[in-house]
């Protein structure tokens, strides 16, 4: 019956930016969907931000260009933004509302979902277990990722984040269960967008993926969106249909900017750098949509990837990011700035729920061990190089010069991989042993003694 | 049933304006719209009413009813609440799951308490008895630790004119019938009581008791009083989780009450399951026994995330008045302060800094003063102590939060970036960190362990003071140059770093250490200390130290001895000075 009720109004009062007031209307609902139509008749969509007594707030997700005061028809939809959910977007490319940007049709949706999502019951919620390897040394080893898990990469503009995020979402993947990617893509320019397809139609991994595009010279409220579009999927398939779905989402900084802008034009009250007190609450909605549930054999994992304004990473967007997320991976300047690809600066990376998920039974009896002391290790390196830095390296006693030999190869081989290069954690941990064999043996105090005699010798004789 | 008390005017997220509002008194509970979301009156002007609303608004209309039963925001005290997880307005979100899935949807309502569930009551009054507020009717064996004392509430006063004989009950029925003044009144085994008041009590005492943590840093440089405050800030990796995981565990409060505000909710899921497999030390049954859970994860809503703490509180004083010591772990205030500050936005009230409202420090006062030991108007002895984790945005303490709360605590653990970083756990800072309970306690350990604890703890605070100094000026001029009586506080700073406050949460035996482990650690230090400063005044050189074996041994012994081996670790300063005398 509400399918009839579709009443529709002529004449705004007052459009600002995105947002516009109408007046003279009832029974409207708090964010609740709205469509515009406008002089040409194209419809464009956008959700009421305050709902009052015969009037309300609306911001337009397709931007207020072109309307006027006048000719315009708003219908009121009196249900929230709805998304079609169904496993027939895998392998498709959609813009930042929904729609296919591959030129095929909509896809056969199976059910319609609320956008915004509920919280997730934390007595419902199961702790992250298993990992996903992607592949790349640095993270499946010293911060590896685990199922359920929100794992950001900071980096800097700049820095190749896109190219590590594309190689991370071809390469993914868990053993033995189906797995699929959600690429969401928040105000990136069309030359990249362009790169992404590219490169996932080359790798052949394009029908398990599912890319959203919300393009930089598309209004910037639709960015709001994109993310609780994918995020809506995700837990269709991960929770529907048993699927480990990993999201990617990049850039959040841009998403970020687009909440500034929408609280500025609302005239809310600023807390840090004019971002809204709300920030982390926002984020919150989104990251705590990643987890596992009891009883339910899909998951949802998810990287997102932000630029750190001025590398800075107390700036309000890394902080609040980190302190809602399980770790993060720091992507470095100087280290991409020697040409080492992906330059993981593995010092300040973290992985939280790693220590329960790796060793014996989990990935291999040497994970924990060599992890750890790889990371000790590199940590001296640092601080020798600064020791050389001062004195010289001439002055440097002969343990110390091996460590910078330790540090060089760290660097180089263990670090270093090619683009398309993707290593089993069984290649990566053998790696780390063929570097951190260029130490003696009693440098290596973290690992356990039959660990080392196992191991250690092996690449040795290589 | 509750009445229509006005029709919506205006929604803007969770703050929702009320018209043609007649009785609403502030601070009242209401009911909003058809789906009867929870909200509570936050303002009132003229014939209008802001109200904030503890679950998400999204199809709320204008011209909606709004209800209420004229009765502030409540909890429900009775027995039940142990083991329990609620969220920010205490409803059982696992009762919720089983009726509404995995997704926590609005509009539930459903009793904090368990209603049919019978319980074994013990009377201890009698018929013709009389009775006043706050006064023990009777026992309920809650958990198999926890003795629930059903209490009077306020407003009862009279004469018991009839009470059930021991047996099993539900809380559905009446265990007793008052005649007062007024009429005779009903008794049940649980009452109501509004979060936003505390809990009236005999009377203050001062506290006198240290909250036993078994962590080493905390209870021998930074001890907190059962009664007493802590703030614990710390940027993010810096490990305040773990620190009020680790106390939640091991601190020996008799009722622990665990407020996850705004925080991972996958941290929660941690805890949850945690507590349900890991055993008290100090019984031996599941933690879960003795700790009441509230999950407000951050993206549940930003409202239900305000009140959580205060909920939080007033169980903690529920169980207080049963004469228990109550430990409150609260993290994130933060979390908390910035969900005041997302609605004080949103009531459009006038910012301070970082957009925070002026009202923000009386609030933070009115949460810590809650706190504190009281003699019960059982005349009994109970405390509640609150623990409360600060998220400092950029890890900077000069923000309003942090440096508000610390005008209201008395003890402060200042987690350290740079001690996280090189991965020195738990990373409280021996430099920012202060306890003003020193004094309050040493009787305490002066009685129960040694008479020499108070003068040992300044020693070595001294010592980690002048190694402060001496490390800058090794970082000018290097080691070398230092004479060899100022390289052995260094050599001993670093043996206390490692072996004493350096503690891993996650090893069986050092997780926990007793506060007779810790003097003895504390004692072999130093005394290992004065032994080799008379051999480096002999012209013994410090870094041969580390080639005498009793130094392994002391390196050691956080591991090597376990709370078992007690005995022995207290022969070990002998063993130091037979060992030292060869030399």
């Amino acid at each position: 019956m509400k399918e009839y009720n579709l009443r529709e109004y002529l004449g705004l009062e007052e459009i600002v930016g995105p947002v516009f007031i109408i007046r003279n209307i009832h029974n409207v609902g708090y964010n609740e969907l709205v469509e515009i139509v406008d002089k040409e008749g194209k419809a464009r969509i956008g959700t009421i931000i305050e709902a009052g007594k015969g009037f309300a707030v609306v911001e337009v997700l397709g931007g207020t260009s072109g309307l006027s005061l006048k000719n315009c028809a708003i219908r009121f939809k009196e249900k929230p933004f709805m998304v079609g959910v169904s496993e027939d977007i895998l392998g498709r490319v959609f813009d930042g509302l929904g729609n296919p940007l591959d030129n095929m049709p909509k896809p056969l949706f199976e059910e319609y979902v609320d956008v915004n999502g509920s919280a997730i019951n934390p007595t419902a919620r199961d702790y992250p277990k298993n990992i996903i390897e992607t592949g790349i040394s640095a993270i499946d080893v010293m911060t590896t990722l685990v199922r359920g898990q929100k794992l950001p990469l900071f980096s800097g503009s700049g820095i190749p984040h896109d190219l590590l995020a594309t190689q991370i979402a071809r390469q993914a993947h868990v053993k033995g269960e189906s797995f699929c990617v959600m690429f969401v893509a928040m105000g990136v320019k069309y030359d990249t967008a362009k790169f992404f397809i590219k490169s996932f139609e080359e790798s052949g991994v394009f029908d398990r993926v599912a890319i959203f595009l919300s393009l930089a010279d598309s209004p910037s409220i639709e960015r709001l969106l994109t993310p609780k579009l994918a995020l809506s999927c995700a837990e269709y398939l991960a929770f529907k249909k048993n699927m480990h779905v990993l999201v990617i989402m990049t850039d959040m900084s841009n998403y970020c900017e687009a909440l500034r802008e929408l609280s500025t034009i609302r005239g809310e009250i600023p807390a840090r750098k004019g971002y809204p007190g709300y920030l982390y609450s926002d984020l919150a909605g989104l990251y705590e949509r990643a987890g596992m549930i009891k009883g339910i054999k899909g998951s949802i994992t998810q990287i997102p990837i932000l630029t750190m304004p001025n590398d800075d990473i107390t700036h309000p967007i890394p902080d609040l990011t980190g302190y809602i997320t399980e770790g993060q991976v720091v992507l470095e300047r100087e280290l991409n700035g020697r040409g080492i690809y992906p330059p993981i600066a593995c010092l300040p990376s973290l992985s939280r729920l790693m220590k329960d998920n790796i060793g014996p039974g989990l990935t291999r009896e040497d994970h924990p061990g060599l992890s750890s002391q790889l990371f000790a290790c590199y940590a001296k390196v640092k601080d020798i190089r600064a020791l050389a830095s001062i004195i010289g390296e001439e002055e440097l006693s002969p343990l110390d010069n091996l460590y910078l030999k330790f540090g060089d190869a760290f660097e180089k081989k263990f670090l270093t991989q090619g683009t398309n290069e993707n290593r089993s954690l069984e290649q990566s941990l053998d790696l780390g042993w063929e570097v951190i064999s260029i130490l003696p043996k009693d440098e290596l105090i973290r690992i356990r003694e039959e660990i080392i005699i196992k191991y250690y010798k092996k690449n040795k004789g290589q | 049933m509750a009445n229509v008390a006005g029709k919506i005017f205006r929604i803007v997220g969770p703050v929702v304006e009320l018209e043609e509002v007649s009785s609403l008194r502030m601070l009242d509970m209401v009911e909003v719209g058809d789906e009867h979301l929870v909200g509570e009156v936050v303002r009132l002007k003229e014939d209008r009413a802001y109200v904030q609303v503890y679950e998400d608004t999204t199809s709320i209309k204008a011209g909606d009813p709004v209800y209420s039963e004229g009765y502030p925001l409540y909890v429900e005290l009775g027995p039940g609440l142990i083991g329990g997880i609620y969220d920010g307005i205490q409803r059982p979100l696992e009762v919720i799951q089983e009726k509404e899935g995995i997704f926590v949807k609005r509009g539930v309502h459903i009793s904090a308490l368990n209603k049919q569930k019978k319980w074994h009551f013990i009377p201890l009054k009698n018929e013709n008895d009389l009775l006043s507020p706050g006064e023990i009717i009777g026992e309920v064996q809650e958990t198999s630790i926890v003795k629930h004392r059903i209490l009077a509430e306020s407003g009862i006063k009279g004469k018991i004119k009839w009470i059930v004989k021991e047996g099993n009950y539900s809380l559905n029925e009446k265990i007793a019938v008052i005649a007062s003044k007024e009429g005779e009144k009903d008794i049940f085994m649980y009452h109501r009581w509004p979060v936003r008041k505390p809990r009236p009590y005999l009377e203050r005492e001062m506290v006198t008791e240290p909250l036993i943590t078994g962590q080493r840093v905390v209870d021998t440089l930074f001890p907190v009083a059962k009664g007493g405050c802590v703030a614990v800030p710390g940027g993010f990796g810096t490990g305040k989780t773990v620190v009020q995981h680790q106390l939640a565990k091991w601190s020996d409060a008799d009722i622990v009450i665990f407020v996850g505000c705004g925080e991972r909710g996958n941290e929660m899921t941690d805890v949850l399951i945690n507590f349900t497999k890991l055993l008290d030390p100090h019984t031996n049954k599941p933690l879960s026994e003795r700790t009441i859970f509230i999950a407000n994860t951050s993206n549940m809503p930003v409202a239900a995330r305000e009140a959580s703490i205060y909920t939080g509180i007033t169980l903690a004083e529920y169980y207080r008045d049963m004469g228990y010591n109550v430990a409150l772990m609260a993290d994130s205030t933060s979390r908390w302060a910035e969900a005041l500050r997302e609605l004080s936005g949103r009531l459009e009230e006038m910012p301070l800094e970082e957009g925070f409202p002026a009202y923000l420090p009386s609030r933070l006062a009115e949460f810590y003063e809650r706190a504190g030991k009281v003699k019960t108007l059982n005349n009994q002895d109970g405390s509640v102590t609150i623990i409360a984790s600060i998220s400092p945005p950029g890890g900077d303490f000069s923000e309003p939060v942090t440096s508000h709360t610390k005008r209201f605590v008395r003890c402060f653990w200042a987690l350290d970036k740079d001690l996280a970083y090189s991965r020195h756990y738990p990373s409280i800072s021996w430099l920012d960190s202060y306890s003003e309970y020193l004094n309050d306690i040493k009787n305490w350990w002066h009685k129960n362990i040694d008479e020499s604890w108070l003068s040992l703890r300044y020693e070595i605070m001294e010592l980690l003071q002048k190694e402060q100094h001496l490390l800058q000026v090794v970082k000018l001029v290097g080691p070398d140059v230092l004479p060899q009586s100022q390289r052995l506080i260094l050599e001993i700073c670093n043996i206390f770093k490692n072996t004493f406050l350096q503690q891993n949460a996650f090893d069986k035996v050092d997780a926990y250490s007793s506060a007779r482990k810790q003097f003895l650690m504390l004692k072999i230090i130093l005394h290992f200390y004065h032994k080799s400063e008379e051999l480096v005044k002999n012209g013994f050189a410090v870094i041969e130290l580390r080639d005498i074996p009793i130094y392994n041994e002391i390196v050691r012994m956080k591991l090597a001895y376990t709370e078992n081996d007690l005995e022995k670790l207290a022969e070990l300063p002998q063993e130091i000075d037979k060992a030292l005398a060869e030399y």
